[in-house]
């Protein structure tokens, strides 16, 4: 396949942005998206160029530090994937794809493609944790029965990856759907919801104060979620909170 | 030849750990609080020491190179954690755990560490359930268990396919709690370049940003190391693109002596390579073969005519199958340990049954389970003779909730479908059960340098049970590592803060500022990656499943050759004062290219063939056993540590002998 490639490049995060153009050729269908950046980064770096920055690290969809906004689309074209599983059998020969970071202002671009997504850090910090000791000294695991649903649910949203593709994907950078995920993990079984009320309203000003915007309800973030994480945990956030501040 | 003091408690070994944790010295909270660690890496091992230590009271600060603690590789783990709860009551217990680990890791782990490894197994479920970890359960609310490879109970805890997930984000969520509270500093985008040394003793690290490319000095009373493995001197694992052997590398410079190195998992179930361009392997969760069975076709014609596209595996009859693990090992079946497996399916490929293009891939089907989930579910449904299409509708609908992640993640890979086709898998370099050398106390041969997790060589001998890795990054973490480093920090507590402006930190700044400064003066004229990929190369071919002397040796040739050429030749573009992931890589490798060569030098010693280190010069003759690896004990029943002498071959090996005083030593047998 030979392909065009129109990729941002910023030396910092200070430094002005712009779009550049590469012709690449000799890509393979069943190469992954990174291997195909791995292969424009070899031709560049044999040509006296700087390589393209990008994030990656577990290539097998799980890890969430891959990102990139490709043709507009946070992880591309393809559904329920990250770009290291998009392969480029999704794409045809002759096709130009725009690569771009995630964009908003709460991921500053660190360099080229990369990003900064401690802001979703320090959510966690504020409260997506139960709070007992790491001593063994807990109770038995089977002690406490909990509801086959609610656990399977509190799984289901504890698989979100940290990757920020819904803020990418919101018209306002909002990170309703990752905050509502780790909130309901734990909303979801009992071990969690001695602290909810606190929990909730703590993530939430947090979230706040990183500058993220406000949920309208569009519901893009649910559809480029490669995780699939349902928006119904956005709907069980949203309760959590206003009866935590009722009773707060 | 040293003999390695490997600390281990007297008495009876199911009282060691109980006896030791009371005579060990303590230190009071309001000490705890004067006294600093750091901890490099993040994963199971490294995350959840973090948090127990911070909890404890010490001022921890953790370095990673991914931009959050959250992403280091654990997360990638899929299939399971044991831990020997016996929910089930299917008869299991601590000393079966044990004696499972002993014998899977083919006799060559330390007896004492892996029953302590048993004991707490079971108080980190516990643990992880208080804290949110959202385990798979039963209908009636209590814990589900699945089995793995290599034993007889179903003692596995899993969450889908993303149990490592799961454990590393609780892990990640207790140091979360710490980091509120000024507990933990956690430095991330750092890579560990130096240990540093004070008095024989480690005190501290050199980092470098990542981001600014600033090289920076930390101090602490102590130094734990859980880094992970090495698996990507074969450039082609399923480890994460980043994953490296230097802090342990750098230690092992440092003096601390690397144990094992030849012991190399390769994993039976990973998607095939499909062509030169590939960057990584993946997994295919080993619980798979709880319901995948593993064939390639009776006939070499078969096979050629499946690799020319002339034949789907589907249109082969039960007749033309050869399901080689059921037939060679009737006992354990599919559920062979894994190194078993990966020989198995090598064995078929090499023979030419390999049913891909390259021919380097099995089946793995899953048809037969498809078919009986389907009537079991028909029974239960009281639906009185269901269709065909009806049983194979709610088996799929069975495996899908079992399995459904990795059938999606193989099916967006290798764009088929594996509910209508049989999977392709084929063996690839997942965990090395080497590592650096630790007594009891994970304590390395530098004083107050501690290795836990797959960074130490311990407790999975030549060979890893499924499901046993989080197991042991958790146990480190949480339960072992928490008691020993506080007897060494007992003796700290009137130290006082390390100061960083010393001789012994500007002498470890400027080396680390003068191997940079070498990193980027090469001539220019191959990338980092050509380096990497040729390593791999030779790693794979000579180093791999099966190993042979001659193979060794000229490898140890090979890539003392390949060192001088990188050294001399690697381009790496940009500058060193800014994010450069080309100086990344380069440091990486250059590590890589000396750990490889002490890794044939140890698979060359190691004259026998025991768990996942295979010598063709070393298999059985005759009898019931022919052809399997053939272990040798009067000569070998040691573990290897090799302390650093220069040269990666000049290496001197120090032999820690293995006392086995619970086990008795059989060959392993899985017929």
């Amino acid at each position: 396949m030979k392909l065009t490639l129109k990729i941002w490049r910023q030396e910092n995060a200070n430094a002005k942005g712009t779009i550049q153009t590469y012709p690449i050729d000799g890509i393979a269908p069943d190469m992954s998206f990174l291997e195909m950046l791995d292969v424009l980064n070899e031709k560049l770096i044999n040509q006296g160029d700087n390589p393209v920055v990008f994030d990656h690290d577990c290539r097998e969809g799980i890890c969430g530090s891959c990102s990139l906004q490709i043709n507009g689309e946070p992880h591309g074209p393809d559904r329920r994937v990250t770009t290291c599983q998009l392969h480029m059998r999704k794409f045809n020969d002759g096709d130009t794809i725009v690569i771009e970071p995630f964009r908003a202002k709460a991921f500053p671009v660190v360099k080229d493609l990369m990003i900064d997504r401690s802001a979703f850090d320090r959510i966690q910090h504020a409260g997506g944790y139960i709070s007992v000791n790491t001593s063994g000294n807990t109770i038995d695991a089977n002690a406490i029965p909990v509801n086959k649903e609610n656990a399977d649910d509190s799984f289901a949203a504890a698989t979100c990856i940290g990757c920020g593709a819904c803020v990418a994907a919101c018209k306002n950078a909002s990170a309703m759907l990752f905050t509502s995920a780790k909130v309901s993990q734990y909303a979801l079984l009992p071990q969690g919801q001695v602290e909810a009320t606190e929990r909730v309203l703590s993530m939430v000003e947090q979230m706040d104060k990183e500058g993220f915007g406000n949920c309208t309800n569009t519901g893009a973030c649910e559809v480029e979620c490669p995780k699939g994480i349902s928006l119904e945990n956005i709907a069980r956030m949203n309760r959590e909170y206003l009866s935590a501040s009722i009773k707060g | 030849m040293s003999t390695l003091d490997s600390k281990i408690p007297s008495g009876p070994l199911a009282d060691k750990w109980t006896k030791h944790k009371n005579e060990i010295d303590l230190v009071n909270p309001a000490n705890k609080r004067n006294i600093d660690v750091i901890i490099v890496g993040t994963g199971l091992a490294g995350g959840s020491a973090a948090a127990t230590l911070a909890e404890l009271g010490y001022n921890v600060k953790t370095f990673c190179y991914q931009d959050s603690p959250r992403r280091a590789h654990s997360i990638a783990a899929q299939g399971g954690i044991n831990a020997a709860k016996n929910y089930q009551g299917d008869g299991d217990s601590a000393y079966r755990l044990f004696y499972d680990t002993v014998k899977g890791g083919d006799y060559r782990s330390r007896e004492a560490n892996v029953h302590r490894l048993a004991e707490v197994s079971t108080n980190i479920i516990d643990q992880c359930v208080a804290q949110g970890v959202p385990f798979a359960r039963e209908y009636g609310g209590l814990l589900d268990n699945r089995s793995f490879g290599g034993v007889l109970v179903s003692r596995t805890f899993y969450a889908k396919g993303q149990t490592g997930q799961q454990l590393l984000l609780g892990a990640y969520s207790a140091m979360n709690r710490q980091i509120n509270r000024g507990k933990i500093q956690s430095f991330n985008r750092h890579e560990m370049l130096d240990v540093v040394k004070v008095d024989g003793k480690a005190r501290g690290i050199i980092a470098r940003n990542l981001v600014t490319g600033e090289i920076e000095r930390h101090a602490a009373h102590a130094v734990v190391l859980a880094s992970g493995g090495y698996g990507n001197v074969f450039y082609l694992s399923t480890n994460a693109m980043g994953s490296n052997v230097t802090a342990s590398w750098r230690a092992h410079r440092r003096g601390a002596y690397f144990a094992n190195p030849c012991y190399t998992q390769i994993h039976p179930t990973c998607i095939p390579v499909s062509g030169d361009h590939q960057s990584k392997l993946t997994l295919m969760s080993e619980s798979l073969r709880n319901d995948g069975r593993i064939w390639v076709p009776k006939k070499k014609e078969d096979a050629q005519a499946i690799r020319d596209g002339k034949l789907k595996p589907t249109q082969l009859s039960e007749h033309d199958r050869d399901y080689y693990l059921e037939r060679r090992y009737p006992a354990f079946g599919n559920l062979v340990p894994r190194d078993v497996a990966s020989r198995a399916a090598k064995e078929c490929c090499d023979a030419g049954f390999g049913v891909n293009k390259t021919g380097e891939a099995v089946y793995l089907d899953f048809a037969s389970a498809i078919e009986r989930y389907g009537k079991e579910k028909a029974l239960t449904e009281k639906i009185s003779n269901p269709t065909a299409a009806e049983i194979y509708k709610m088996g799929a609908a069975v495996i899908e909730n079992k399995y459904g992640n990795l059938f999606q993640m193989y099916e967006k890979i290798v764009d088929e479908n594996p509910y209508k086709t049989p999977m392709m898998i084929y063996p690839a370099v997942h965990y090395t059960m080497g590592g650096l050398w630790v007594d009891y106390n994970l304590q390395t041969t530098v004083e107050g340098l501690y290795a836990t997790g797959e960074a130490n060589f311990s407790d999975h001998g030549a060979n890893r049970l499924g499901a046993s890795a989080l197991m042991q990054g958790l146990a480190d973490g949480y339960f072992v590592l928490p008691y020993t480093i506080g007897d060494y920090l007992s003796k700290d507590i009137r130290t006082g803060k390390i100061p960083t402006d010393t001789k012994e930190f500007d002498q470890a700044e400027n080396e680390v500022k003068d191997r940079i400064n070498k990193l980027m003066s090469g001539s220019g004229e191959r990338s980092v990656d050509y380096y990497h990929k040729k390593l791999g190369k030779i790693m794979w071919n000579k180093c791999g499943m099966s190993r042979n002397e001659k193979d060794l040796k000229e490898a140890i040739e090979e890539i003392a050759a390949l060192r001088e050429d990188f050294w001399n030749n690697v381009k790496v573009p940009g500058t060193k004062d800014t994010l450069n992931q080309e100086l990344e890589k380069a440091g990486r490798v250059a590590d890589f290219l000396e750990l490889g060569e002490l890794f044939a030098k140890d698979a060359l010693d190691r004259k026998e063939s025991c768990g996942g280190h295979f010598r063709e010069e070393s298999v059985e003759l005759d009898g019931p056993q022919k052809g399997e690896a053939l272990r040798d004990d009067k000569n070998f029943k040691y573990v290897s540590a090799w302390e650093y002498k220069g040269a990666p071959k000049e290496a001197l090996l120090h032999k820690e002998e293995l006392n086995f005083e619970n086990i008795e030593l059989k060959t392993r047998s899985y017929k």
